[in-house]
């Protein structure tokens, strides 16, 4: 549902369902709800059918790469050798993605429970839920729910009175974004300073503490009790598109918005649909200009291209952006592009690691260029100089950080270039050159 | 925010209204010390205690300091110099002391759409901070711009201290400032 608005018929609610229900985050509560009969139903499963049902179901992550989740799982070693662990990705920071801290402060037990069935499909013993700092209110309701957790048998060393021993811990981040890239946030969780690492080894392999490890984001790992109870074959016929975008994806919608919320519908929705029918549309007297669509660090699409977008991972493909994490940032047309791109370029640049130099001297200087174009000091070639620089920034770094930061500012020179020439030309914005 | 500072709007001022430490009081005695080992018990390692550490010295002494730092290396059997390399990574621990009330105002693209940056001022304005990242001369108030706080649709998501608001418009800041003052 469109928290904090009523579900709107063209929603498909199955995560969102009990948003917004104070009881559903008890325990009591949730049971009272069908919570905890997936567990159940898992543990009472070999390891290697619980994740053939994920296999078919065709889950893909939830965070923004979309890897599908079963065949994550079975990466890991069959013949257990060293401890395994579960990370849970909560380090939600993606501007424009606010949906899995409302499935933590509505729905705590739902995850509880996707984490617990993971890791015993995993054989891992503990999980860390890694929650980014500033989530003061879903760490307190999460803990709480894990306290009740524990009381009631569901976790601890005979999990639901099943001899399996799982445990899960919260790890509180301390602000930084870069620690819900998956390595980062493992050596976070080590108590380092949150730098991704080089791959391989793959996480599988060589993971948090040097042992094989699973990471998975919180809307994904939530979606998992369902697909155990309801069947894989169920949750791969929920699809508008095409078998490849399977299940429902809660979508966060913001900015220049009427309503916005996160509205959980089918994969394959058309977006029209839901910026103008879900969410309300425009606010009065404005137009949509652009969509950032997948959280910031995909391509922006115009509003034309929008309109004709189909959300799933492959709509988005085709319309040349990305899915991401499924948070949409709406600009209409009082948004001044190069304002805002250099407040996106800001984001990364404050977030980068520093640890490789086209992402630290990269994103520095795209904030730099974008803000002598904005004081009138723009230079002819400062256009190609962006473009050049954003080409650098591409595909040579240890993570995509700085790769996430090229893609909104080459797109929106591409899309939007006449806002930028009009900075080059009488140091304003367009509209009031 | 990460070991670089350039781009940065929220770094804290430099001996503001920072009061010399006087006595260090440890923080991992007694039921510190308890909270410490239950932690403990949670990680393989020693050092996996240390982002939960650190979070236990800024709850009693509201920052971070050198002794604090070479507190949690003691007890966790690390250098001081590399807790101070973590702490320096992590934008939420404070390395200097900050106002009584830290607020941060996020202004993210998506926030900054629907007017975040005069949420901002307001704050400034109702509290008597010159600037972000300086504290108010009555010690009381540090704002910082954050980068996303991850409640777009919410805009403007606040932090005061440990409290998270959503929607915050600048007609309601000095309601939120008197409460708190």
């Amino acid at each position: 549902m469109g928290f904090p608005h009523p579900t709107h018929p063209k929603e498909n609610p199955v995560l969102s369902r009990h948003f917004g229900e104070a009881e559903a985050r008890s325990y009591d509560g949730w049971v009272k709800r069908g919570g905890y009969r997936a567990l159940e139903k898992a543990l009472g499963l070999t390891r290697d059918q619980v994740i053939e049902e994920v296999k078919a179901s065709g889950l893909r992550g939830r965070g923004g790469a979309g890897f599908p989740a079963g065949v994550k799982w079975s990466f890991m070693p069959k013949q257990k050798t060293k401890p395994h662990y579960l990370c849970c990705n909560a380090d939600e920071s993606e501007p424009g993605t606010f949906k899995d801290r409302e499935i933590m402060r509505w729905t705590p037990h739902a995850l509880i429970e996707g984490c617990a069935i993971a890791a015993y499909a995993i054989q891992a013993e503990q999980v860390y839920v890694y929650i980014r700092g500033e989530f003061t209110e879903p760490i307190q309701v999460m803990q709480a729910a894990l306290d009740e957790a524990y009381a009631q048998g569901v976790l601890g060393p005979n999990a639901m009175g099943k001899g399996v021993r799982i445990d899960i811990t919260i790890h509180r981040g301390a602000g930084a974004y870069i620690c819900g890239e998956e390595t980062a946030l493992m050596n976070s969780i080590e108590g380092k300073r949150g730098n991704p690492r080089i791959r391989p080894p793959f996480p599988a392999a060589v993971g948090v503490f040097g042992c094989p490890t699973t990471i998975n984001n919180v809307e994904t790992l939530s979606s998992v009790p369902h697909i155990i109870e309801r069947g894989g074959t169920w949750y791969k016929g929920l699809s508008l598109s095409n078998p490849k975008s399977t299940g429902t994806k809660l979508f966060s919608i913001c900015g220049a918005i009427a309503k916005p919320g996160n509205y959980e519908v089918t994969m394959g929705f058309p977006l029209k649909e839901l910026l103008y029918d879900l969410a309300g549309g425009m606010r009065p007297g404005r137009k949509l200009k652009a969509v950032i669509p997948g959280g910031s660090s995909v391509p922006i699409l115009t509003a034309a291209e929008a309109e004709e977008t189909l959300l799933d991972y492959e709509g988005c493909v085709a319309k040349g952006t990305m899915l991401g994490s499924g948070g949409m940032i709406v600009l209409d047309d009082t948004t001044d592009m190069v304002y805002q791109v250099m407040r996106l370029a800001r984001f990364y640049a404050h977030e980068s690691c520093a640890q490789c130099t086209q992402c630290r001297e990269g994103t520095a200087w795209t904030v730099k260029i974008l803000q002598r174009l904005l004081n009138g000091e723009g230079r002819r070639e400062d256009l190609s100089l962006l473009l050049d620089l954003a080409e650098q920034m591409t595909g040579r770094t240890i993570c995509v950080l700085s790769d996430s930061c090229a893609a909104p500012v080459v797109s929106a020179i591409k899309k939007f270039r006449p806002e930028f020439e009009a900075y080059l030309r009488n140091g304003k914005p367009a509209a009031r050159a | 925010m990460s070991g670089q500072t350039h781009g940065r709007t929220d770094a804290p001022a430099h001996g503001g209204a920072g009061a010399p430490v006087a006595e260090y009081e440890p923080v991992f005695v007694g039921e510190g010390r308890r909270r410490l080992d239950a932690i403990l018990a949670r990680y393989p390692t020693k050092a996996g205690a240390l982002l939960p550490a650190l979070w236990m010295i800024q709850e009693k002494h509201g920052w971070i300091s050198p002794t604090g730092m070479a507190e949690a290396a003691e007890v966790l059997g690390l250098t001081a110099a590399y807790v101070k390399g973590v702490v320096t990574f992590y934008t939420m621990y404070h390395q200097h002391p900050v106002g009584r009330h830290f607020v941060q105002v996020c202004t993210t693209t998506p926030c900054n759409v629907c007017g975040a940056e005069k949420v901002g001022e307001a704050f400034l304005k109702a509290t008597g901070a010159k600037r972000y990242g300086e504290t108010s001369p009555d010690g009381n108030w540090t704002i910082v711009e954050v980068e996303c706080l991850g409640a777009c649709g919410f805009a403007t998501p606040v932090m005061i201290n440990d409290e998270f608001i959503e929607s915050v418009t600048p007609e309601s800041v000095p309601a939120l400032v008197a409460r708190y003052a």
